[in-house]
């Protein structure tokens, strides 16, 4: 590895000054101020729309910042940016979507550079394969240079997308969202990579919305808010709580939320429900009007146990009864009809047709609600139902007519919501309401979630993130290999004893 | 060696079962069918759909579609038959040199259209696959052409031998050609940079642009590689049945497509080889055969090749739908 250990510390790796951007007459960036040592792990933290990716696009040379920036790279000030001057400093992005050829080889995906050219060279197979070990072993990771990319779990094509930055000798490394869809267990091995690379003088940035991660990696946090420098901060000190508030510019009470449900009527009851290999013999309840919150690691059986609930599954074993009579779900038309609503964690591919309209969206699981007897849908009937679920959760759209995809994730998980409640559920399931949801709109979801509760509808709201529902729920279920470890109550545990629980 | 063919080839490995479970059932149904003379007009039978099927294998790894090449092959038999004329009779060397140029400038008409005017490459062409045959019946009138040079459409035998009951069993030169027109694909794709950036665009090509791959590039390659075979096709074809006809080859484009899909081509991009082309043709070519040798109406043909193509697509789809299947504990 060409990298130079002895590079001064204290000239940065990259400084802009007095960065804008416009878009039409408005402000993307407004004057912002951003720079990276080298060997630093510096966050770049804000809502989306604050302007973090249009920085990272402008430092890469996809797009040209307005007149009177200032830009240095290692010392060396520069005049613009294209994508080549970018790469030629060393300067490489891990987009979230990864970039990377799934069909071809580990050893191609890592060491592509090598092929690249307009003109035809034959390939060396052998210079390609002892490159991408190097990287590799460089990292400390072991995969199989000839495995197709996509055998592998997401977590180890993460480490391909870092082998490839680092072969084009890049200095500075922006990572968009890299722990989004890692387990905890993955994530920390992903974020001792990070330290690896910063230790050998490698400046990274990296973007997330899991703040507990950032304060835990980041040397320094630069924080942006509706395209302008919030500040930059010492990561050392700093608390969530104090860096949603930045992000947000408001104040969000961290309260335990958690009330005596017990009195309750039970809807939900789940007694010895087993499916092989996924789930062993889970019993719960969930009362009229109460938040059940579901946790434990990735691969614990949440997921699983929500599918066969939700009828997508058919367990071994058990029963489950809503509000005293047992259920047997065929499939998830029965669960619906019972009134058992699923919200899935995948929600840009599963829970939503991103090209179709907002109103086509909500409408969809109640078709047959709103058509006439003739068969066809009733448009009156349609908009009126649209409105009320866009009024009730106060979703902010330009249109109903206008596509899915126009909407902010936070938005996009409203939609999800309002297409499950126009069921008219008894029985709503959540799984992961909030990844990929901006710190402030997480807020908005849970005050839904809450109202939703006030009225009698029986939650279970599945989590990784312990303080989500440790926070929301009123009472928390821990799983673990397929099995429920404990019952929490909120209110009578710290949030620390049930990470521990979690977590350790 | 043969645990990472499995690996990194398991259609054409299934393929070549069926292939040899193919084989093994004729030579056991019909006498003639395991004979050098069966094997070898075999060969010569399918080289020039071989030849297209590796110019299709190169789109289809680009990501993209073409079934205006059989038209192509039959606008350029026609074209180069005036500019032998032309040229005043010309010969093979020139033969290859024009039909393979203007293979490549009908190739490019596609990819111009694909690459500037960003249109989806099953609609540029589709209509190419009219214009071209618009234009070729429009001015031809249909007409049949015979008057061909001599050097095209003489036989050349590479290989013959006569066997025990007298009849001889020879490779004429499209199987030649057909050889060399594999190798190169193969070279192409597996063993050059431009090849596997080919791989690289066809699977990801928002990955391909950012790493700084020339998309223009891309197309025009794949179509121009496309266009180079179809113009190659369709010279050898004539020396195959020694008359140019308009409208013969129209139709073509399907048997060649279904072949190469069949061989494990994506369509989507990113993945085919050589070997499954060359295995998607044969099991479509030995089924035709089998039923010639065992006295099936003709008439039946197209209904059992279409029923080989869909049992075999299927059986390697469920596989793959168990290769899939989300693992114990699900997704990570």
């Amino acid at each position: 590895m060409p990298l130079d250990k002895t590079a001064q510390r204290d000239v940065p790796a990259i400084s802009l000054r007095h960065v804008s951007k416009l878009f039409g007459g408005v402000h993307a960036l407004d004057d912002v101020s951003f720079e990276v040592l080298p060997g630093e792990v510096h966050c770049l933290a804000g809502e989306n729309g604050c302007g973090k990716s249009t920085l990272i696009k402008i430092i890469t040379g996809v797009y040209t910042p307005e007149a009177g920036v200032e830009m240095a790279f290692a010392g060396q000030s520069v005049t613009s940016v294209t994508p080549n001057v970018a790469r030629q400093n060393g300067i490489a992005v891990i987009w979230q979507d990864l970039a990377l050829f799934p069909e071809m080889s580990v050893a191609e995906n890592i060491a592509f550079e090598t092929l690249l050219g307009n003109l035809p060279r034959l390939v060396s197979y052998r210079r390609l394969r002892a490159r991408s070990a190097a990287i590799l072993e460089m990292l400390g990771e072991d995969i199989d240079l000839d495995a197709r990319l996509n055998t592998l779990p997401i977590a180890q094509r993460q480490i391909v997308a870092i082998a490839r930055a680092l072969i084009s000798d890049a200095k500075l490394i922006f990572m968009d969202e890299p722990t989004a869809s890692l387990t905890q267990s993955e994530t920390d091995s992903l974020l001792g990579v990070v330290r690896k690379l910063a230790a050998r003088g490698v400046a990274v940035v990296f973007v997330s919305h899991r703040l507990a991660e950032v304060l835990d990696i980041a040397d320094r946090v630069t924080v942006l808010r509706d395209g302008k420098l919030v500040g930059i901060f010492e990561a050392e000190g700093m608390t969530q709580s104090r860096l949603t508030e930045l992000m947000t510019g408001k104040t969000f009470g961290a309260e335990v939320a958690a009330r005596d449900m017990t009195g309750a009527p039970a809807v939900l009851e789940v007694e010895g429900l087993s499916r092989h290999g996924e789930f062993e013999d889970v019993s719960l309840t969930v009362r009229e009007g109460e938040v059940v919150g579901l946790t434990g690691l990735i691969g614990a059986g949440r997921s699983e146990l929500g599918h066969a609930l939700f009828g997508m599954t058919r367990p071994d074993a058990g029963t489950i009864r809503l509000s005293g009579r047992e259920l047997h779900l065929r499939s998830n038309r029965d669960a619906v009809a019972e009134g058992i609503a699923y919200v899935s964690e995948d929600r840009l591919a599963l829970g939503l047709v991103q090209p179709q309209a907002i109103a086509d969206n909500i409408v969809l699981p109640i078709l047959p609600r709103i058509s006439r007897r003739t068969g066809l849908i009733s448009p009156t009937e349609k908009a009126g139902r649209v409105e009320h679920w866009l009024r009730e959760l106060s979703i902010k759209i330009g249109q109903p007519s206008d596509p899915v995809s126009t909407l902010s994730g936070g938005n996009q998980q409203r939609v999800v919501l309002a297409k499950w409640l126009a069921t008219n559920p008894r029985v709503l399931i959540l799984d992961s309401p909030t990844v990929g949801v901006d710190v402030g709109a997480r807020a908005g979801i849970f005050r839904i979630i809450r109202d939703l509760a006030e009225k009698g509808l029986a939650i279970l709201m599945i989590s990784d993130e312990v303080p989500e529902v440790y926070f929301n729920a009123d009472r928390v279920l821990h799983m673990a290999g397929g099995r429920i470890r404990g019952e929490y109550d909120p209110r009578k545990v710290t949030l620390k004893e049930l990470e521990a629980a979690v977590y350790g | 060696m043969v645990k990472a063919f499995l690996r990194d080839y398991p259609t054409e490995a299934r393929l070549l079962l069926v292939v040899l479970a193919i084989v093994l059932f004729l030579s056991l149904a019909s006498d003639s069918f395991l004979t050098l003379v069966n094997f070898t007009s075999l060969l010569n039978n399918t080289a020039v759909n071989l030849i297209w099927a590796v110019g299709l294998l190169v789109v289809l790894i680009a990501g993209g579609i073409d079934i205006s090449f059989a038209v192509a092959a039959s606008v350029v038999q026609y074209v180069a038959v005036y500019v032998f004329e032309a040229m005043g009779g010309g010969n093979w060397a020139i033969g290859f040199i024009v039909a393979g140029a203007l293979g490549i400038a009908l190739g490019f008409v596609n990819a111009t259209l694909i690459h500037h005017f960003r249109i989806i490459t099953i609609v540029v062409t589709i209509a190419t696959f009219n214009a071209f045959f618009g234009l070729l019946m429009f001015f031809t009138s249909g007409r049949f052409l015979y008057n061909l040079p001599d050097w095209w459409v003489d036989r050349i035998i590479i290989f013959e031998r006569q066997t025990a009951d007298g009849t001889w069993a020879e490779l004429t030169l499209p199987v030649a050609v057909m050889a060399v027109c594999l190798g190169a694909t193969w070279l192409l794709i597996n063993r050059t940079t431009l090849g596997r950036q080919l791989f690289a665009f066809g699977d990801n090509p928002e990955g391909a642009r950012r790493l700084g791959i020339n998309i223009a590039l891309m197309q025009f390659l794949a179509f121009g590689w496309m266009g180079m075979m179809a113009g190659i096709g369709g010279l050898m074809q004539v020396n195959i049945v020694q008359e140019v006809v308009p409208n013969a080859l129209i139709g073509r484009e399907l048997d060649v497509l279904a072949a190469v899909v069949l061989g494990g081509a994506r369509l989507g991009g990113g993945r085919g080889s050589v070997l499954g082309c060359v295995l998607g043709v044969m099991i479509v070519a030995l089924t035709q055969n089998g039923l010639n040798l065992m006295g099936v109406s003709p008439f039946a043909f197209k209904m059992v090749v279409g029923a080989i193509i869909l049992i075999a697509i299927s059986a390697s789809n469920l596989s793959f739908a168990r290769r899939v299947r989300p693992p114990v504990g699900g997704w990570k």
